[in-house]
């Protein structure tokens, strides 16, 4: 599969990667051996099955290919695209010893853009409806699967959204480079069109009142972690100084690269600087060189440790994203609007509970990187706004919700999964939560 | 979409409209706020609740930057594209005390839903309420109708008390006990007028309006320093123990996109005044 030119995709924010043509997903679905037992399948989070949908792209039968995803995964165009497949589908794939893996990800985004250019055929509302009330509150992919699971099973869903657009983490978080917000919107409203409702500008804990969203006959919290975390360090209130989530916010979800056509402003900045080595600090990192700016990406271990997926470390330092290993940021140098990011150079030690060295400064080996603009994207988590109003929810060390197998938490008709309960992790894992938690629902519908 | 009903022009650029907004209406406390978007193009603003009734929700806003003359351009019967919440915490309320609710400015549109709630409290509400001049003043008769005692001040004394709102809160502290009092109005005039009740140690808050993005907690855009800690407006606040924050950096940070938002203000001015060079004479 390949990627626009570097020198043309930095100037936009059209999608990088180019996608397969329908003879190049032929010939790649070609190659599947069709395994007996797949373990490809058992890479995935929601259990796609995978051989099914390779062997009707090789037969040509796109459609078919579609329609096998998605009575597993609701969201296919979102997840060929943004799922780390290495460690997943791809990862377990038997031909990654011999030969290159299947390119799973590619054929799933190949099926799924094909069936949506062409006019989904969207799927019936169920016919048989239970009289069940579900609230669901956030709309990532969490929520979505979830909302798009209960309704199937005929279940009358209503999804409470904060913002005023549906997507959570697809809409603000993820550059439209890595996912055209039109894709994110096209598969949003085939869940809607199953017959969910999506009250958008709702904020559960206020525009909803605790009782009332515990009078639903089952909620599933999928608030996701949204809350930004902070360095603590000298200088950041200083303006120019932006978690990533602001920052992202601002470009995705408001458009500020479009500014002053769109109201929203962002400091584009001439010299940026990201803290972080996520996927979230190279979005943030990518969106700031769109932006016009010189980029330095400061990371606290060694390149190798970088949680990032490879392919955006990859996108990130062909589009001339810098990245300093071995750093971390101790202090914002600046006079009200920050000049400067002083780091220190940091030294690996022992190993951490992740097994990834602890990294530990280097007394007086520190340098200043000239920044006008610095973002720092060190991890977010769970929101706690609305799990601090209910009370009797059991709440995990890292303000996390505590759940059991079934997404099931101390509140017997309340279920939670994605990030809220996890910390930030991966769309696919949040979509995962919100199947397993869409299936206990409705068998706890079905004993009572 | 939600329906403007009602739009009255309150004194020179201050506009109050009521808006259909029955999820906000239906759970408005004293003291929290809305997010308004106009249109697709729009920006988040957030607005303090200044009243609710029945589906209606009200707020009150001086046309300063692009969006607020844009919304202060829309009439009775037209929509805006969002309104999210009520956002923020309500008002942190006592019951049997003396409050003082002051309100500066434009700031005045937050003290009659906060004096109402201090007065179903069982609290006795003095109201103080200043503007530059007589013609700036806004929602006296409202204020009037809810608190026991209400003071007037201007700055040019054309009326009420000739001076400050601090100046009436100094006479008040040196007089009677007060047990809490609400501050509510420019940064710089929450900062000195909050000053006055620290040496007598009577709790004090003050509403804060930084620059918000989503309003529930997950930008950090509205971080504010209390107590030498990060908190944010926008689900911790926006009111805060006021001697406890650190306005300055308040200040500083409300300033950040001043560039941006001339830029904003003269495209949107240029675009509504018809003519080929469009220019700043309508400013």
């Amino acid at each position: 599969m390949l990627d626009r030119k570097v020198n043309e995709r930095i100037r936009d924010f059209h999608e990088v990667a180019l996608g397969f043509s329908a003879d190049e997903a032929i010939l790649e679905a070609e190659r599947c051996l069709q395994c007996k037992k797949p373990l490809c399948v058992t890479g995935c989070p929601v259990g796609i099955d995978i051989p099914a949908f390779i062997s009707a792209i090789a037969a040509g039968d796109f459609s078919v290919a579609a329609t096998t995803i998605k009575e597993q995964n609701m969201l296919p165009a979102i997840c060929g695209r943004v799922c780390p497949q290495e460690t997943q589908c791809e990862g377990a794939c038997v031909l990654k010893n011999k030969d290159t893996p299947i390119n799973i990800g590619a054929l799933e985004r190949f099926a799924a853009d094909w069936e949506r250019e062409r006019g989904f055929s969207a799927e019936q509302k169920s016919r048989e409806q239970t009289g069940r009330r579900v609230a669901v509150v956030g709309s990532g992919p969490a929520g979505l699967t979830a909302a798009a699971e209960l309704a199937r099973r005929g279940h009358k869903v209503t999804i409470f959204e904060s913002l005023h657009e549906a997507g959570g983490v697809l809409s603000y978080g993820i550059p439209a480079f890595r996912l055209p917000k039109e894709i994110v919107k096209a598969e949003i409203d085939q869940v809607l069109a199953m017959g969910v409702d999506l009250k958008v500008n709702y904020l559960v804990g206020r525009s909803v009142s605790v009782p009332e969203l515990l009078a639903f006959d089952a909620v599933f919290i999928a608030t996701g972690a949204g809350l930004p975390g902070f360095m603590g360090i000298e200088g950041e209130q200083m303006n120019g100084v932006y978690s990533a989530n602001e920052y992202l916010t601002r470009v995705n979800l408001m458009h500020a690269d479009q500014f002053p056509v769109f109201d929203t402003p962002v400091k584009a900045g001439s010299r940026v600087v990201v803290a972080g080595g996520g996927n979230v600090a190279m979005d943030a990192a990518r969106v700031a060189r769109r932006m016009g700016a010189r980029v330095t990406l400061v990371y606290r271990r060694r390149e190798e440790d970088l949680p990032a997926r490879r392919e955006e470390v990859v996108h990130a330092l062909e589009e001339g994203v810098e990245i300093i290993n071995c750093a971390a940021p101790i202090r914002l140098l600046g006079d009200g609007v920050v000049t400067g990011v002083e780091c220190v150079t940091m030294k690996m030690c022992g190993l951490d509970g992740s097994g990834r060295p602890t990294p530990e400064p280097v007394a007086d080996q520190t340098f200043v990187i000239d920044a006008d603009v610095f973002i720092e994207a060190i991890g977010q988590s769970p929101n706690p706004l609305l799990i601090r109003e209910v009370s009797g929810l059991s709440i995990g060390a890292r303000g996390n919700l505590v759940v059991d197998d079934d997404g099931r938490t101390s509140i017997g008709h309340v279920f939670a999964g994605g990030d809220v309960a996890t910390g930030a992790a991966t769309v696919i894992l949040a979509m995962g939560a919100g199947k397993t938690a869409a299936a206990a629902i409705d068998r706890m519908f079905k004993e009572q | 979409m939600y329906k403007i009903e009602e739009t009255t022009q309150l004194a020179d650029r201050v506009h109050q409209i009521w808006i259909r907004a029955p999820h906000v209406a239906h759970h408005a406390q004293a003291g929290q706020f809305v997010i308004i978007r106009i249109d697709e193009q729009g920006e988040r603003i957030p607005l303090t609740i200044s009243g609710v009734n029945g589906d209606l929700v009200r707020v009150i806003f001086m046309a300063v930057g692009k969006t607020t003359h844009h919304l202060a351009s829309l009439a009775a019967g037209e929509h805006v594209r969002d309104v999210a919440g009520p956002l923020g915490r309500p008002s942190e309320m006592i019951s049997g005390g003396t409050c003082v609710v002051i309100g500066g400015g434009v700031g005045v549109a937050s003290t009659p839903i906060i004096a109402k709630a201090a007065k179903d409290a069982g609290n006795h509400v003095i109201g103080i309420i200043g503007a530059r001049n007589a013609g700036l003043l806004i929602l006296e008769d409202e204020m009037r109708a809810v608190c026991d005692e209400l003071f007037i001040t201007t700055d040019d004394g054309s009326k009420g008390t000739h001076g400050f709102v601090s100046d009436v809160l100094k006479t008040l502290l040196a007089e009677r006990k007060l047990d809490l009092v609400w501050v509510i109005g420019p940064a710089i005039m929450m900062k000195v007028t909050s000053g006055v009740t620290q040496p007598f140690g009577v709790k004090t808050f003050v509403s804060l309006n930084p620059i918000m993005v989503d309003g529930s907690g997950m930008c950090g855009s509205c971080r504010v320093i209390v107590g030498g800690e990060t908190r944010f407006a926008c689900v911790d606040g926006p009111e805060f123990d006021a001697h406890q924050v650190d306005f300055n950096s308040l200040m500083a940070r409300q300033r950040v996109y001043t560039e941006e938002e001339k830029v904003a203000l003269e495209r949107h001015q240029a675009a509504h005044c018809g003519c080929e060079e469009g220019g700043n004479h309508h400013a």
